[in-house]
């Protein structure tokens, strides 16, 4: 099989890559969208643990069951929210949700 | 080291769809085609999941993420029109979220994961036993009252409240 090392090495490549997404993006659908990639590079480094250091024992795919049901519930009120926004200020430009701003 | 076979190739594969969707993801301009490319990635995340012995959590990615966050997403895009076509895509901030985007990764590479499951490393990096638990063990763990029974009933405690949040969220009020 394949070394460990390159499976985190991949994960480790999405998990930058939605980092830079979240950071640099002004839209917020392209936010979350980077978020998600985030929460699936973090699903491939729990399994690919899982299945090298402990197969028999099923604690590693428990937690990414649990991080699916987190990611799934995180994303469908994020896009709510989003969506309500885009209804009073009509833009989803995250610069303009500023009324807090002193 | 990597002998060719099936399942290097397909490693590979897996791992060009995920990174070329993800780069898609976040330099997309037209939101619909960056929904596309997530859907691509998550796909190589999927192919992962079998690589590594894991059917169920591929079919789940497939289900879940695929058949239902990505639509979702492409759902809130196409209600929220006005934005597919961006004229600027980055904030002001571009480079350095590049730089730190780039430093993360460096830093996990050289400092977390080559030095410990690398080639010199400490840990062993082929796995350590070939006696892989089965997808009725992980339904066996999450019923289990001595295992994960109590996470899996929060956990759909929170997809209910996930749910009622969202329909009272994006709930139109003006037809009261």
């Amino acid at each position: 099989m394949v070394p460990l090392w390159m499976y985190l090495l991949v994960a480790a490549a999405m998990f930058s890559i939605g980092v830079y997404g979240v950071l640099a993006r002004r839209n917020a659908v392209a936010i979350l969208m980077s978020v998600e990639l985030m929460l699936s590079a973090v699903n491939i480094n729990l399994i690919a643990f899982w299945r090298y250091m402990a197969p028999e024992n099923m604690a590693g795919q428990a937690f990414a069951a649990f991080v699916f049901v987190v990611a799934a519930a995180e994303a469908a009120v994020g896009l709510a929210i989003i969506i309500s926004i885009y209804r009073s200020r009509r833009s989803v430009v995250v610069e303009d949700v500023n009324l807090l701003k002193g | 080291m990597l002998e060719l076979n099936a399942q290097t190739i397909a490693f590979f594969v897996f791992a060009l769809f995920s990174l070329a969707g993800a780069v898609g993801v976040v330099s997309s301009k037209n939101l619909i085609h960056g929904a596309l490319y997530l859907i691509v990635s998550l796909f190589g995340g999927a192919g992962f999941f079998v690589l590594l012995s894991a059917p169920f959590m591929a079919v789940v990615q497939v289900l879940v993420y695929i058949g239902a966050i990505a639509i979702l997403i492409i759902f809130a895009v196409m209600l929220t029109r006005s934005m597919t076509n961006m004229t600027e895509l980055f904030n002001r901030q571009w480079w350095m979220s590049g730089i730190v985007g780039i430093l993360l990764f460096v830093l996990l590479t050289i400092g977390v994961i080559l030095p410990v499951w690398g080639e010199n490393g400490i840990n062993p990096s082929q796995p350590v036993s070939d006696n892989v638990a089965t997808t009725e063990d992980l339904g066996v763990a999450l019923v289990d009252g001595n295992q994960y029974v109590l996470p899996f009933q929060v956990a759909s405690l929170l997809l209910t409240a996930a749910m009622i949040g969202a329909i009272v969220l994006a709930r139109d009020t003006d037809t009261e």
